[in-house]
């Protein structure tokens, strides 16, 4: 791979060709800020926030549209670039719902994070802001657009990755909103709830419903475990607070699936601390189902199986495996119903 | 997206106007434009057929239709009836015009008659401050209008449109 | 030699009745041997519609102002006769109004039919693509363009032949000839007037662009508020077709071209490149981040050169006369000549075409004929909402690319809005700004919500509830609305209020410090008030204030209740003794 020389805040370094100043700045460990652009979806150049200073034109450019070219300067935080940040956040900011006290991402919101940075405390430029009324109708997230930045990721999200194709934009300049069709609730558009718009979403627009009020971003540990549901075997992580699990991310970093999730994988987690869930084998004991040991579970079962085995023959048992299982696991099962079973009564629920 | 009656009304003619591109590509903009011709507007069961003829997301083609100011997706009636809404007509009783005018057309303002002859709007002024209170039919200006005489004006157009 | 009668019948003409002025001399010229009624597109003297010009006797006269009424006088008289009726006459050649004019683009519009072909190849059209096509390879095309020095004439002011080089040299078997033909700015009508009186010259110079990028397909993207010109544009297209200057095997080479019509569907962001090409695309008008320029990846990702009307129309004459000719009309860095709308406070309004270099002075008082009612001229705004002003010390400043840039302003496609001392620029600034913060797309956030601030602080100013730091506050925002934008709308938005600021902080400061409008425009700044030693106690104003804000009844003093008063302006226009003056 060829590469260049840019020299950035100063210093010389060698990058790949082909690499955005964004991307390029993020391998070195410099943080260029920026609301609108996430590698799991197309470049946009939208939010105006990663801007930087070419040093020779004495322009400023966007970071994460340009490529980077050789011989390029560019300052990240010069008096001009940081200028020019305040302003597009202070922007920001005047249209937002700055509630932030009673927001989900308090604490993990990157608007709120480079306000911060940047040592705005409140906008400069009061006036219009728009009301939009929460959309909390369907079961897995709400949709509160006095939050939304109009960054765009949700959109790129859902044409991209499950290509849903459910909400884009509407309307144009100030009166620029994110809709479904005609405006119908989420349930009733091609929405698939898969969850990547609200995964990708940088600030409190778009909040899982179950999560809500369950624990400050700073109180959840992450744990990377493998989604339960289906063989794919998706990474995710699970957020934990005080050893319980209340919301689910993806892992962006890994195979198989590099952050993307379903609407099972994604909001389907409320069965783990479920009251009804099963937590041990049950054995039906004069006609009522009473929890055992596994043991007993699979000695009791092995019986059974045996004695109708014996009894009727290898054709009066049957087995159906699931699409949870992985394609080695749902090998094994069926190797296990024909050879000892003895019966080729055996099939998979094909989905979930 | 179901199937539903409405769309099976329009599927003929969107189907022949999107037939009229050979290449899907680049056809959103005119489609649209002839849909608006044969209906005076972007009928919703138009716009969801048309999803399916050119296969993109509606999300997509409703973005286009509320981008663009041509395009308008409420049926418009054949006169633009106006209340002006400044100051000096507010306090010559602009506010009862507008009442009238909801009460004789049996629509709200932004709304559209049903025989599709009047579309009622308000506007913010239309600087005929001396003629208060003022209502505009498409291009016309009436001003000191009273209740009584704006039926008569709405009647000339009613007349208008069965002569 | 036959008399022709060439009514202006461009969109402006017919609607100040050339139609009725049309049918009248039809009906006057039944069974007249020897004359030919025709009609033509705009000749730019807007304030003399209905304009017609004869032909007779290889003279020219332009007659202006005309009604069905005139039109028996003008048979007889003229048309039969061959006298001329000196009230009558629109402007005469040696007049300033037509003598400091160069009419290149605009040398056929007003002077041939635009519907027959036959009239355009009589003024040598399609010269330029037949010399192109048969003398010349693609890259002298392109050489001969660069020679030229044509700069594009949409606003940005590209070397045309830059442009079209690096789409020439752009890999790829594919690309496309694009004609923004957009035109939106507010008071703008450059380009309509060439398509509706020569469309010709515009097809021309887009069939010599395709040949020489390589490219076999052209798209125009015109306004859909442009009804006449699409039509003119069909019918030239068609008859271009039947005499083989378009579509196949063009002139019996083995050139190809053919040009599809867009429709706008009501955007101006869409005069935006990147946001026109979405649109012929069938996307929402939302411009993307260039690089990579159209020249490499423009329509459908191929290599597309993208020009505006004029600019097109200017390149059949660079290659029928040579660019090295062209190059020496105008200023060494900005050649040729460049169209205008004259509009505002000035007597002659309409279009004008001018050698580049001449300056705002010789436009303003010798073709423009000065200012109105011999009121004082205070600034003009060039390049509409995307431009800036030019203030009177700076009369004398050359129109040239380069000295509007540095001045603050932009050529711009070539509004050019006088305005005098009863102009309020902050008033003008907030009407521009007003426009293109509509007009934003709403894609990158200082375009979408900046200008909405902007222009909630000049509606602030405007009535009189500014703050000190409203200025500060105004240059800010502007500076970094330019700096961060997306695209050229939202980086050129903040310049009629930047421009404004730059040459008449003072009037600001007058609505904010004193909530005063010196040029008596903001209509919250006014205050209506009853002269008392000249109100003759009549009462009319009492009767026809809509608000009731005058007390007092007949021989009583009367009193305008400041409070009340809407300022509608009525009561100052009904007073039979001018008592009311505005302050």
């Amino acid at each position: 791979m060829a590469e260049i020389s840019v020299k950035i805040n100063g210093q010389e370094v060698q990058i790949e060709k082909g690499k955005t100043l964004l991307q390029a700045c993020e391998e070195l460990g410099i943080d260029v800020p920026t609301l609108c652009y996430h590698p799991r979806v197309a470049i946009e150049g939208a939010c105006r926030l990663c801007m930087v200073e070419d040093k020779k034109s004495g322009q400023l450019i966007a970071s994460c549209t340009l490529e980077a070219d050789d011989g390029m300067e560019i300052e990240t935080e010069s008096p001009r670039v940081v200028e020019a940040r305040k302003l597009v956040l202070d922007l920001l900011l005047a249209s937002h719902d700055v509630d932030c006290f009673a927001c989900e991402r308090n604490g993990d919101c990157r608007l709120q994070d480079y306000s911060y940075r940047y040592g705005i405390e409140r906008t400069a430029f009061p006036g219009e802001r728009r009301e939009f009324p929460i959309d909390n109708q369907n079961p897995f997230f709400e949709r509160d657009y006095n939050r939304c930045i109009q960054c765009g990721l949700c959109v790129r999200a859902c044409h991209e990755i499950p290509q849903a194709g459910a909400i884009d934009f509407a309307n144009r300049g100030f009166s620029s909103e994110i809709a479904t069709p005609f405006n119908v609730p989420l349930e009733d558009s091609t929405c698939v709830f898969c969850g990547m718009c609200v995964e990708l979403c940088p600030v409190g627009a778009l909040v899982p419903r179950l999560d809500r009020f369950t624990g400050r971003p700073w109180e959840i540990e992450k744990v990377r475990t493998t989604c339960a549901y289906c063989g794919v075997g998706c990474q995710i992580e699970l957020n934990v607070n005080e050893d319980r699990v209340v919301g689910i991310s993806g892992y962006g970093e890994s195979e198989p699936n590099y952050g993307d999730l379903c609407v099972k994988g994604k909001f389907g987690w409320d069965y783990i601390h479920h009251p009804e869930r099963l937590t041990a084998p049950l054995v039906r004991k004069e006609g009522k189902l009473v929890p055992t040991s596994w043991e007993e579970a699979l000695d009791y079962t092995a019986r059974k199986f045996k004695e109708i085995k014996e009894e009727h023959g290898g054709d009066a048992l049957g087995g159906l495996t699931s699409a949870k299982c992985t394609n080695e696991e749902n090998y094994l099962f069926q190797k296990f119903v024909r050879a000892a079973l003895a019966t080729h009564n055996v099939d998979h629920c094909a989905r979930l | 997206m179901a199937k539903t009656i409405e769309q099976e009304n329009y599927r003929e003619k969107v189907e022949e106007i999107v037939a009229f591109f050979p290449e899907k590509k680049g056809a959103l903009i005119p489609a649209l434009q002839a849909i608006q011709k044969e209906f005076g507007y972007l009928p919703r069961p138009a716009l969801e057929v048309l999803s399916g003829s050119l296969r993109m997301p509606l999300s997509t083609i409703f973005g286009v239709a509320t981008f663009y100011a041509q395009f308008h997706l409420q049926p418009r009636g054949k006169h633009i009836v106006r209340v002006c809404m400044g100051t000096a007509c507010h306090v010559r009783g602009g506010q009862k015009l507008l009442a009238t005018l909801e009460n004789e057309l049996g629509v709200e303002a932004g709304g559209t008659t049903e025989d599709l002859n009047f579309t009622l709007e308000e506007v913010a002024c239309i600087g005929a401050c001396g003629l208060a209170p003022a209502v505009m039919v498409d291009d016309e200006t009436y001003g000191r209008l009273t209740s009584d005489k704006l039926t008569e004006v709405l009647d000339q157009y009613r007349k208008g449109k069965e002569g | 030699m036959k008399t022709r009668v060439l009514v202006g019948m461009g969109t402006c003409g017919i609607a100040a009745g050339a139609r009725k002025v049309m049918e009248a001399l039809e009906k006057g010229l039944q069974g007249v041997e020897g004359v030919e009624l025709l009609p033509t597109g705009c000749v730019g003297l807007c304030e003399k519609e209905v304009v017609a010009e004869i032909q007779k006797n290889g003279e020219k006269t332009i007659y202006g102002d005309l009604t069905p009424e005139k039109v028996e006088r003008l048979i007889e008289e003229v048309v039969l006769k061959g006298n001329i009726i000196e009230d009558w006459i629109a402007a005469r050649p040696e007049e300033p109004i037509l003598a400091k004019q160069e009419r290149i683009v605009l040398e056929n519009c007003g002077h041939i039919n635009p519907e027959n072909i036959d009239e355009y190849l009589e003024k040598g059209g399609y010269k330029g693509l037949e010399k192109a096509l048969k003398d010349m390879t693609p890259d002298q095309v392109v050489e001969e363009v660069k020679t030229s020095g044509l700069r594009g004439r949409g606003g940005g002011g590209f070397p045309a032949g830059l442009k079209w080089q690096f789409a020439s040299q752009a890999p790829g078997d594919k690309k496309y000839v694009v004609c923004n033909a957009d035109e939106g700015d507010p008071g703008a009508f450059m380009d309509r007037s060439i398509k509706e009186g020569d469309p010709h010259a515009l097809l021309e110079g887009m069939l010599i662009c395709g040949y020489a990028i390589g490219s076999d397909e052209g798209y125009i993207y015109v306004r859909a508020e442009y009804p006449l010109a699409i039509k003119r544009i069909k019918v030239a297209m068609k008859q271009a077709e039947e005499r083989g200057y378009l579509g196949e095997n063009i002139l019996e080479t083995d050139y190809n071209f053919r040009i599809k019509i867009k429709e706008g569907a009501g955007a101006f962001v869409c005069g935006e490149e990147t946001a026109l090409l979405a649109s012929i695309e069938g996307r929402m008008g939302r411009p993307r981040p260039r690089p990579p320029y159209p020249a490499t990846k423009g329509l459908w990702n191929k290599p597309t050169n993208i020009n505006n009307v004029e600019t097109y129309a200017n390149i059949p004459r660079i290659i029928r006369r040579g660019g090295e000719k062209f190059a020496q009309i105008g200023t060494e860095k900005s050649t040729g000549t460049k169209v205008f709308a004259l509009t505002g406070k000035i007597n002659n309004t309409g279009l004008i075409e001018v050698p580049m270099g001449i300056s705002i002075r010789e436009i303003i008082y010798d073709i423009g004929g000065g200012i109105p009612e011999g009121r004082k001229f205070k600034a003009v705004q060039i390049g509409g909402p995307s431009g800036g002003c030019i203030p009177a010390h700076l009369l004398d400043l050359p129109i040239d690319y380069d000295s509007l840039v540095e001045s603050g302003a932009i050529m711009g496609s070539g509004g050019l809005v006088t305005m005098d001392e009863e102009t309020c620029m902050v008033d003008v600034a907030w009407f521009f700004l007003n426009f293109t913060q509509k007009e934003s797309c709403g894609k990158c956030t200082p375009c979408r919500e900046g200008t909405k601030r902007m222009l909630e602080i000049l509606e602030r100013i405007k009535a009189g509830k500014g703050k000190n730091e409203d200025i500060e506050r105004l240059k800010f925002l502007g500076r970094n609305i330019v700096d961060t934008s997306l695209c050229g709308l939202g980086q050129t938005a903040p310049n009629p209020v930047l421009s404004t600021l730059r040459f008449f902080e003072d009037e600001y400061r007058a609505h904010i410090e004193e909530q005063r409008c010196p040029a008596g425009v903001c209509a919250d700044l006014l205050r209506y008030v009853i002269v008392q030693e000249d109100c003759k106690r009549c009462s009319i104003c009492v009767k026809v204030c809509p608000v009731n804000a005058i007390s007092g009844k007949p021989k009583e003093k009367h009193l305008i209740d400041q409070e009340i008063c809407t300022k509608c302006n009525a009561c100052l226009e009904k007073c039979p003794f001018d008592a009311i003056v505005k302050k």
